[in-house]
């Protein structure tokens, strides 16, 4: 029954059901996006190199803020990570293949159509969503361009294909694991992924509420956010975070499941505290669902309001401390080497840290009215999205694609853009905390000129880091195509579990008959 | 395939559960946060047209209500209230005028959205009468005296003195088409 790929290109990758095919074909696309918002966050850092209008209209300089954040994280980190749990869930559990095979294949295939339709509108007339990602009512209802129904309609799409995928790693994850693979002997990466799995599909259909009361506002005359009508634009932003809370979790919950992976291998020791960590994913799922309206303490909340969000939100950092003292302590006494993909996890580890600390400055609602909508907050979210999903997904690729290709990538050229993005990632957001504090707002294509030199010195390390992605990719094909071939099943030396007991490279079926657990 | 009937219980109860989320966002969230803000006040959103009845006048207590006018961004009308504030006591019925005028050459409707501050005084401040209870349609240069029949309820915490009742009018023309072509 070994049937190989389609022999057609076509029909080997447009009707795929295979995980494995359906998985690089997620980890594609996420990368062209990454790409694309990466060239939208270029545009804006080259505007803001320097105060006063330079290259583009302040009209532009809103659609590319606004296309950035929403083609990162629902078009880049997202599929980045169901492309991996497509490859990985399976190998790791010992299951042949994704429970819904055919709905695999589906959930991805709508998405570039989504993504095409959101960044057609850049080319219509009036333009791009220039809102903001968060695109709160009445600028995205009101004062929207016309183009928003095709916003509307892309974010419907993606949060199609988003619960189709969940739906199927639940189902795979519940059905599918191998005899005696019981739910506290999953790989972390899994448990990560199935919890991630249950918030999606408790909340995206909550944006899809959101984005469908916006459409009947802008063209059937309701009025849920129009105060004219005796809406209030406030609830918006209640749905909105409702949704975008989880939803910030949903991003970093399977980075935490890669990075407690890695970790253990190149620490040549067994993950500390693995039911602590399964339980403290769990608590944080929860109170992701708790705490939306830190992100609107300036609203006008009634003061019980701040205090209880605050102190809730303050709760979060009890299980992600337990995760970050577990990293630590799988660490300590370790056999530490320093590959490529270790040394992305730990600065994941230290980065994120860090961006947690600063997600607790803005946790205390009296300090945020000061810190709400500057850079401040820009900084703190890209310390946990950038170091934190994109450090942690660049740490999996190099983990897993020796495995995936059968061919080891370059050490040094992994090191050398390591070291890159690390440095220019710093030098790109760390100034922008100075910027905030000194009471920088955000969204913004001018500045006064006393914010000038750190924001010169931003755009130059945000220049960097772009580069250091083309290495990347160069890096990957390179690798792909021309790395030296490997055929050592377990590839890292202290790497445990289920996948690498598979032939190196992973055959295009695997665990056709269940693998026995000891 | 063994586990088919297992799949498809999962997918269904996913996609149930699915829907329903996106139920709750729509028919629940809003109702729900409506709710919020009429029992604890948050909005300063006034209650609807309220029914006088006997109520003992506290005159030895007495309350100043302030009233503002905005405009809303695209709205052209001129829209004051007529007089900037009364002080009143805790139980007596009192009628105030706002002056609205359409400056515009076009027939308009407006509406006018209250609100008042602080939060706790809002369940407090009892209309018999306002003319937000419904829609103002002004035709091309006219001008009306809109009238608000209101009685403060005693039972206004004490720490408040001060009442503003704030209104926002904003162009509803579009959405109350039909009425415009009334006016012609």
């Amino acid at each position: 029954m070994a049937h190989g790929p389609s022999e057609s290109f076509f029909s080997r990758w447009l009707f795929s059901t295979n995980h494995k095919d359906i998985g690089t074909l997620y980890l594609w696309f996420s990368f062209a996006m990454f790409l694309l918002g990466g060239a939208f966050a270029m545009v804006i850092r080259a505007e803001l190199f320097q105060p006063g209008m330079q290259l583009i209209e302040p009209e532009f300089f809103n659609q590319m803020t606004t296309m950035h954040g929403l083609v990162m994280v629902f078009g880049a980190i997202m599929p980045a990570f169901v492309g991996l749990a497509n490859w990985m869930i399976p190998m790791m559990i010992g299951a042949p293949d994704m429970a819904l095979p055919r709905m695999n294949n589906l959930s991805f295939w709508i998405l570039p159509f989504a993504f095409a339709i959101l960044v057609a509108t850049l080319f219509m007339e009036g333009g791009g969503p220039n809102f903001g990602w968060t695109f709160y009512a009445p600028l995205s209802t009101t004062y929207a361009p016309d183009t928003v129904n095709y916003f509307i309609f892309g974010v419907h799409i993606m949060g199609a294909s988003s619960i189709m995928g969940s739906i199927n790693i639940i189902a795979t994850v519940i059905n599918m694991r191998a005899p005696g693979m019981t739910y506290m002997k999953m790989p972390l990466f899994v448990w990560t992924w199935v919890i991630t799995a249950f918030l999606l599909v408790a909340v995206m259909p909550v944006l899809a509420g959101a984005v469908t009361m916006m459409l009947m506002d802008i063209n059937f005359g309701t009025s849920f956010f129009d105060a004219a009508g005796g809406g209030d634009p406030v609830l918006f932003q209640h749905v909105f975070w409702f949704f975008g809370h989880p939803e910030v979790y949903i991003i970093i919950l399977p980075a935490f499941g890669v990075v407690s992976q890695i970790i253990p291998t190149f620490s040549r020791k067994p993950l500390f505290g693995y039911s602590s960590m399964v339980y403290a994913t769990a608590s944080i799922a929860f109170l992701s669902f708790i705490v939306w309206a830190h992100h609107m303490f300036t609203v006008g909340m009634p003061i019980a309001g701040e205090l209880y969000f605050m102190y809730a939100t303050m709760l979060i950092a009890v299980p992600t401390g337990v995760k970050v003292f577990n990293w630590v302590t799988t660490m300590y006494k370790g056999a530490l080497t320093f590959e490529t993909p270790m040394l992305f996890s730990i600065a994941f580890v230290i980065l994120f840290t860090f961006g947690g600390f600063t997600g607790m400055m803005l946790s205390i609602a009296a300090a945020d009215t000061q810190y709400h909508d500057t850079y401040f907050v820009v900084a703190h979210f890209h310390y946990v999205m950038v170091a934190g999903a994109v450090f942690s997904g660049t740490a999996a690729v190099y983990y897993w694609l020796p495995k995936w290709c059968g061919r080891m990538y370059d050490e040094t050229m992994g090191k050398v853009q390591f070291w890159i993005a690390f440095i220019a990632f710093n030098i790109t957001f760390m100034p922008q905390h100075f910027l905030g504090l000194a009471g920088m707002p955000r969204r913004y294509a001018d500045y006064g000129l006393q914010f000038a030199d750190w924001n010169m010195v931003s755009s130059v390390g945000a220049f960097m880091y772009g580069g250091a992605q083309l290495l990347f990719l160069f890096n990957v094909i390179r690798t792909i195509g021309w790395g030296k071939p490997i055929d050592d099943p377990k590839v890292w030396e202290g790497a445990e579990g289920l996948e690498w007991t598979l032939p190196t490279p992973a055959p295009f079926h695997t665990f056709s008959t269940p693998p026995v657990l000891k | 395939m063994e586990n088919t009937t297992s799949h498809r219980n999962i997918l269904i109860k996913s996609l149930l559960g699915a829907v329903v989320m996106f139920m709750f966002a729509i028919f629940v969230l809003p109702p729900l946060y409506d709710l919020f803000c009429e029992i604890t006040g948050i909005g300063g959103k006034t209650g609807d047209a309220y029914t006088a009845t006997e109520v003992a006048v506290d005159t030895t207590r007495e309350v100043e209500v302030q009233f503002v006018a905005t405009n809303n961004a695209t709205m052209p009308w001129e829209f004051y209230p007529v007089e900037h504030k009364v002080v009143v006591h805790p139980g007596e019925q009192k009628e105030i005028v706002f002056y609205a005028k359409n400056l515009t050459g076009m027939d308009m409707v407006g509406q006018a959205i209250p609100n008042v501050l602080p939060n706790n005084a809002a369940d407090y401040f009892l209309k018999t009468e306002c003319f937000c209870f419904n829609n103002q349609p002004l035709a091309a240069g006219d001008d009306a005296e809109l009238a608000v029949v209101f009685i403060i309820d005693p039972d206004l915490p004490a720490s408040v003195n001060t009442v503003t009742l704030s209104y926002t009018i904003f162009d509803i023309t579009d959405r109350e088409a039909m009425q415009v072509s009334q006016l012609q």
